[in-house]
């Protein structure tokens, strides 16, 4: 049982933790956020693993995860 | 007042450095300044503290400011070419309202010029030392005592105001030997809150910076270390009068060059000739007041200077063109002489019949 | 739930200025959590340099000094100095620490200053515009080489930490990558030894990191991770240059 969360206001939409998910479940939104990035997000949660990866590759800071 | 002993001008200012509590000095090797840098890496290990020869002048303007930033005493020591080279560091101690006390024994410019004695970086000093607006305290001695008190006084001016300190000397006032009072008078205790000590975890981190992108901010910042310094001019000027009760003639000379006026005008007055001198110690902030007034009362002024017209541009924005003022100058690593200084006053007493 | 990661409590709350995908952000942080875990936070005290990193003195949550162009290692050692109980670092770009401040980096090198110096490689001046550095690759197009660095006329890339393991003074030199999580696990062993070298008193260390610019390269932030692995990383090889504690020479 892990679990991810973005700040998603903090988020700049690079995608970077997208491409590192193993289990490809990070996601941009459609919708964009205070600073008109999509920011990224997970919609399975229990699909996550809490690898951390996707929170190694992000420059911002923006994921937290636990497990 | 403790014994006086006999020593080199530029020595005297290094031992003065380390009674005032000056423990790291960073430097690179020129003429004429040797013996700053030659004392103080005698004297430093010795009393558990740092001398760094750096790599060069540049790299040592900025240990400098690595030390400052930490808001201990600090001090390095050039000539001229090697003062233009730290001209980027100076900026950023006042960019960054640090003190610390850069010397500069000057030669002869410009590019590598001589290494005889000038005062040609008179407008470095007090117009240009680098980019933008701010100022250095400039200090000129004209003994190798006022070399001991100046330097003192040049560390606790920087700290209280929190700006960069220079002592303007040149070779001869280096090399020159004369008996001092090592005597440190009383060092004086600042805030230095803003000091980078590491934050112990107890406190919000100091930032040392000069880096501003807002425009309005900047002006705020600019117009605020301006209106510290409108309180240096107001209560830090330092200037020594010599003969000027009765003068008609006012000589401006610092340094070396009032060294050779007051043989001048002890020479002048014994022909009759009713000369003084206002000799600036502070060249920045200038004396412009007593100038000022002094206007009113002589009818010329000279300004004997070891460049071919500095030191004459602010008397004459000190007293707003009231009175002539006559050049004598002598540059390249020369210095005028008695004589040459006479006969300026000579002129200078046909000019306008008594006053 | 235990959490597993967050954000160093040595990074500040101030939102970082790079753009989207720049890895400048993973440095920060992997420098962040080299501080915190080895507990020297409230006696560190960081330089920064003239770059894009201009701003760092927002992001670290300790003692900062903001350094001229190219000066960062001679202000360090300043800084240095007055305490050497404290750890100080340098935090520098390609054009900063290879360029105008090469005579810095190579003195500060040679005198073994017992600092940590972390040079950010990513093959362009990023703040001015993407202007050419003293690392961009052969035939790599910036603003100023348009036509691509033409060696000829220009010179080769100056590879910083091959130049460093010559000089006696050095310490620990190590190149590493973020352009993976492996990558940046190992950039964050580096950089936290880089810490503990100094904690030791065992002099200079520096650790290049490969970067991306995605910005001024003109691609992606994904796709500037594969240009950094297929391009940078064979011009400049990942590795220990130096380690003069190691036990045994490493190639």
């Amino acid at each position: 049982m892990a679990k991810v969360t973005f700040d998603e206001n903090l988020c700049k939409g690079c995608g970077l933790c997208v491409g590192a998910c193993p289990k490809k479940i990070v996601k941009l939104k459609t919708e964009i956020n205070i600073k008109g990035y999509h920011p990224a997000h997970v919609e399975d949660q229990s699909a996550c693993i809490g690898c951390a990866f996707c929170a190694t590759m992000c420059p911002d800071c923006v994921i937290t995860v636990e497990k | 007042m403790s014994d006086k002993v006999l020593m080199k001008g530029n020595e005297a200012l290094a031992e003065a450095a380390i009674m005032a509590g000056c423990r790291h000095y960073f430097g690179y090797p020129i003429t004429p300044q040797t013996e700053v840098a030659a004392y103080m890496s005698k004297r430093m290990p010795k009393i558990n503290g740092v001398f760094l020869q750096a790599e060069s002048e540049i790299a040592a303007i900025n240990m400098v400011i690595g030390v400052a930033s930490t808001g201990k005493r600090v001090m390095t020591s050039s000539s001229s070419p090697g003062i233009s080279l730290k001209s980027e560091g100076i900026s950023y101690l006042a960019g960054c309202d640090l003190p610390a006390l850069i010397v500069n024994v000057q030669r002869g410019g410009p590019g590598l010029g001589g290494i005889q004695p000038s005062q040609a970086d008179y407008f470095h000093a007090t117009r240009g030392a680098g980019h933008g607006d701010f100022h250095l305290l400039v200090l000129a001695p004209a003994s190798v005592q006022e070399m001991v008190n100046l330097t003192f006084k040049a560390f606790d001016l920087a700290e209280k105001y929190r700006m960069p300190a220079m002592i303007l000397s040149d070779g001869t006032m280096g090399q020159m030997m004369e008996p001092v009072s090592l005597d440190a008078g009383e060092i004086h205790e600042y805030d230095k809150s803003w000091a980078l000590t590491g934050t112990k975890c107890e406190r919000k981190p100091n930032i040392i910076n000069s880096l501003c992108l807002q425009p309005e901010e900047l002006e705020r910042l600019n117009v605020e270390r301006y209106e510290r310094y409108k309180i240096v001019e107001r209560d830090e000027v330092m200037y020594e009068e010599y003969m000027m009760d009765d003068a008609d003639v006012c000589i401006v000379a610092f340094g070396v060059a009032a060294r050779v006026s007051q043989n001048a005008i002890d020479k002048a007055r014994a022909a009759g000739i009713k000369v003084g001198m206002i000799r600036p110690i502070t060249l920045w902030p200038f004396p412009k007041k007593v100038l000022l007034d002094t206007a009113d009362r002589v009818k010329a002024f000279i300004s004997v200077e070891l460049s071919m017209g500095q030191l004459i541009e602010d008397i004459e924005l000190a007293t707003r063109c009231k009175k002539p003022v006559l050049l004598c100058s002598r540059v390249g690593g020369m210095i005028p002489s008695t004589d040459n200084v006479l006969d300026k006053i000579k002129e200078a007493d046909k000019i306008g019949g008594a006053n | 739930m235990a959490t597993v990661f967050s954000k160093p409590e040595a990074l500040t709350d101030a939102p970082l200025h790079y753009c989207p995908g720049c890895t400048h952000g993973i440095i920060h942080r992997l420098v962040a959590e080299a501080i915190d875990e080895l507990g020297v936070r409230g006696r560190t005290i960081g330089v920064a340099s003239v770059g894009c990193s201009v701003f760092t003195y927002n992001y670290f949550n300790c003692d900062m000094v903001q350094a001229a162009h190219g000066r960062a290692p001679a202000v360090a050692t300043g800084v240095k100095r007055s305490d050497p109980n404290n750890i100080v670092f340098t935090y520098q770009g390609d054009g900063d620490l290879a360029a105008i401040g090469t005579a810095e980096t190579v003195h500060s090198a040679a005198r073994g200053e017992n600092i940590t110096v972390i040079f950010v490689n990513n093959a362009i001046y990023g703040m001015t515009g993407g202007q050419m550095a003293p690392t961009t690759l052969p035939g790599q197009v910036t603003q100023t080489s348009p036509y691509g660095r033409d060696v000829n006329t220009v010179g080769y890339p100056v590879k910083v930490c091959e130049m460093l393991s010559k000089v006696d003074g050095a310490t620990y030199l190590e190149r590493v990558a973020v352009n993976n999580v492996k990558n940046v696990r190992a950039a964050k062993a580096a950089i936290k030894k880089a810490f503990q070298n100094q904690i030791e008193g065992k002099g200079f260390s520096l650790i290049e990191v490969l970067s991306t610019c995605p910005t001024n390269w003109g691609m992606t932030p994904d796709k500037a991770l594969g240009w950094l692995e297929e391009n940078m990383i064979p011009y400049y090889p990942l590795g220990v240059y130096k380690d003069k504690y190691a036990e045994s020479e490493v190639k």
